[in-house]
């Protein structure tokens, strides 16, 4: 008689703790793997880490404000691709997320560390903003199209609210909000260090830093994603009713991976903030709401690489558009996004990607 | 015998149409009852109902002694029930092997979840489909595939709506003797079944539903010979 439970003597110990997650970077939910693919990253990063070499100051701080978009970029991936709720306000969090930067380091200042301190708070009240809208609109049984409408409602909310803290009661302790015109003077993130604190301008000391940041993010995304969190996530995407009959309440992975979403906004938020010291509410308007979709759409949706990189790919492309003028810029946006939904609906990277695995025989699945 | 299931007056309408009407039923544990009757007989309703997925208009649905009728649907299937669709809920943009991670990963952990997942896909003839994207499987495999999924983690109770549908008479007979494998391990059984050559393998008692009411009840013999059940199967298929 065959048996369905127990395992036999001769199965191999599961691997446990650090082995595990570590065995989870790749996996069925991410493409890449092997040491083909590993050996490609590891170039790219050394490329990356290699660029400050042979560009100037200037030329690499604006690299890093490039890398400081991906944040929100890949949550938006993780909500939307992986958990198939399209948000269309992951603004909201961002623009959130700096406005605390912004109100905790004016009151505390940068000494010890402290900006760190208010990066971590910001970025949790991001996150916690985006559990408490995730509750309401998951618990709710809010979907679909109805998704995007209500985020979008926060963010404009947000914007709007924001917009109209011009006076001077608008402040907290001493921190003026500043209406439309924006808060500005947050010092840049700060590390303490001996003989003088750091001060992590827009330049390659910050772009090093967030070249880190985004490794790490990107090796734990992937490591979550391949995770039974991610497997239970995607399953819900497919066919949410089956989830749920398999004993998951869906709702619960739902808020959960949204507020993820929140939280890496709120990062990219914070880091904005502190790369230019400055915040306005329109950050938090239609267009640069519309923006983080582009991003992921051109790139790929459904895989946490395609996004990163789509991202990075679309948002140097629409930065050396800007120079002809921002509307222009952003037409071409509206153009590409067109383009690619109706000519590589799963994105132009995932499908580039996707071919090349092809051809290797080893980066799918 | 001690009740696993326990369905008291339990009603349910969907405007003019009575999907379940007065309904008493009881399970026993150990049991394994095929539920039968014509097309719109309210079958697969009666499932949604038990499941949670609808909510009756009146009436109580007791399961293991506890009362599960104000339970969401994962609270019930985490009490020890599983199901089997009649049109095949698989992930299908998902391989199979995560179709059936997915499926046990919340009991089963490491070497136990690995395991089972390598003998389900033994058992169920997928070990080589094992990557293959569930979409791309025949319509028997889908099934096997949702069986698999359904009988894994090893249920108090399975639910399953026509399990043969689509299967050769070589799968059909196949399905019966799983399904009475894992009833010897003490999982009871309640399907939903047309064939009624499969329900004669499989069950020792049969409840006919018809227009959302319990018909008859009893053993097979005693349906197959029954005049009225012949009747409502034949008024059906008049219709
Ligand atoms: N959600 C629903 N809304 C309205 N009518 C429904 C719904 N679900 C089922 N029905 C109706 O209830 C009747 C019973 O359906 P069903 O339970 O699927 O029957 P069976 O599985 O016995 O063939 C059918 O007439 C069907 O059209
Ligand atoms: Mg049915």
């Amino acid at each position: 008689m065959r048996r369905l439970e127990l395992p036999d003597a001769s199965e191999a110990p599961a691997r446990q703790g650090l082995r595990l997650w570590l065995s989870r970077l790749e996996g069925p939910q991410t493409m890449g793997r092997g040491p083909g693919f590993w050996v490609a990253a590891a170039l790219a990063v050394a490329a990356a880490a290699a660029y400050p070499a042979f560009a100037n100051d200037y030329v690499v701080g604006n690299a890093a404000y490039f890398l400081v978009w991906t944040f929100m970029a890949m949550g938006l991936g993780v909500v939307w691709g992986y958990g198939g709720a399209l948000s269309f306000g992951q603004t909201a969090f961002f623009g959130l997320a700096g406005y605390t930067y912004g109100v905790i380091t004016i009151n505390i200042g940068s000494a010890f560390g402290a900006t760190w301190l208010a990066l971590l708070l910001s970025v949790a009240l991001g996150g916690i903003f985006a559990l408490l809208i995730g509750y309401f609109m998951f618990y709710g049984r809010i979907k679909g199209v109805f998704i995007g409408i209500v985020t979008l409602s926060v963010t404009l909310v947000l914007e709007t609210f924001m917009a109209q803290t011009a006076g001077p009661q608008w402040r907290i302790g001493e921190a003026r909000l500043n209406g439309f015109n924006g808060m500005s003077g947050m010092p840049p993130l700060t590390v303490p260090w001996f003989g003088g604190d750091v001060l992590l301008y827009a330049g390659t000391t910050l772009y090093y830093v967030l070249l880190g940041m985004v490794v790490l993010v990107y090796m734990g995304l992937r490591m979550l994603l391949n995770a039974p969190f991610g497997n239970v996530l995607v399953a819900i995407r497919e066919n949410p009713e089956r989830a749920e009959m398999l004993g998951y309440d869906i709702r619960l992975y739902q808020m959960l991976a949204f507020g993820l979403g929140g939280a890496l906004a709120g990062t990219s938020g914070v880091l904005y903030t502190a790369w230019g010291q400055y915040i306005t509410p329109s950050s938090m308007g239609l267009t640069s709401a519309a923006l983080p979709i582009v991003w992921v759409a051109v790139g790929g949706r459904r895989d946490i690489t395609a996004t990163l990189l789509g991202c990075l790919l679309v948002i140097a492309g629409f930065q050396s558009l800007t120079i002809y003028g921002s509307q222009y810029a952003l037409i071409v946006m509206g153009v590409l996004l067109v383009f690619t939904v109706l000519v590589t609906p799963n994105g132009l990277i995932y499908t580039a990607m996707d071919r090349v695995g092809r051809l290797f025989g080893e980066a799918r699945r | 015998m001690n009740p696993i299931l326990e369905v008291s007056k339990l009603n349910k309408s969907f405007g003019g149409v009575t999907v379940a009407r007065d309904i008493d039923f009881v399970l026993d544990a150990g049991a394994m009852h095929c539920l039968i009757g014509p097309n719109g007989a309210g079958k697969s309703s009666f499932f949604r109902l038990l499941l949670g997925e609808h909510a009756p208009d009146s009436g109580a649905i007791r399961f293991s002694g506890d009362d599960i009728t104000a339970l969401r649907s994962f609270e019930r299937i985490r009490k020890g029930i599983s199901v089997k669709f009649q049109v095949p809920g698989i992930f299908k943009a998902l391989s199979v092997r995560q179709n059936l991670e997915v499926a046990f990963q919340h009991h089963l952990h490491g070497a136990s979840l690995g395991g089972t997942i390598r003998r389900v896909l033994e058992f169920t003839n997928l070990t080589g489909e094992a990557a293959t994207h569930a979409g791309v499987l025949s319509h028997g495999q889908q099934q096997w595939l949702e069986i698999g999924m359904a009988v894994g983690v090893e249920p108090k109770l399975l639910l399953l709506d026509e399990p043969t549908a689509g299967m050769s008479p070589d799968e059909t007979r196949k399905t019966g003797e799983m399904l009475h494998e894992l009833n010897a391990r003490g999982i009871t059984i309640l399907a939903v079944e047309h064939d009624m050559a499969f329900v004669q393998q499989i069950a020792d008692s049969v409840t006919v539903l018809h227009m959302g009411a319990i018909f008859a009840k009893g053993s097979i013999d005693e349906i197959t010979e029954h005049p009225g059940v012949q009747e409502i199967y034949l008024g059906a298929a008049d219709e």
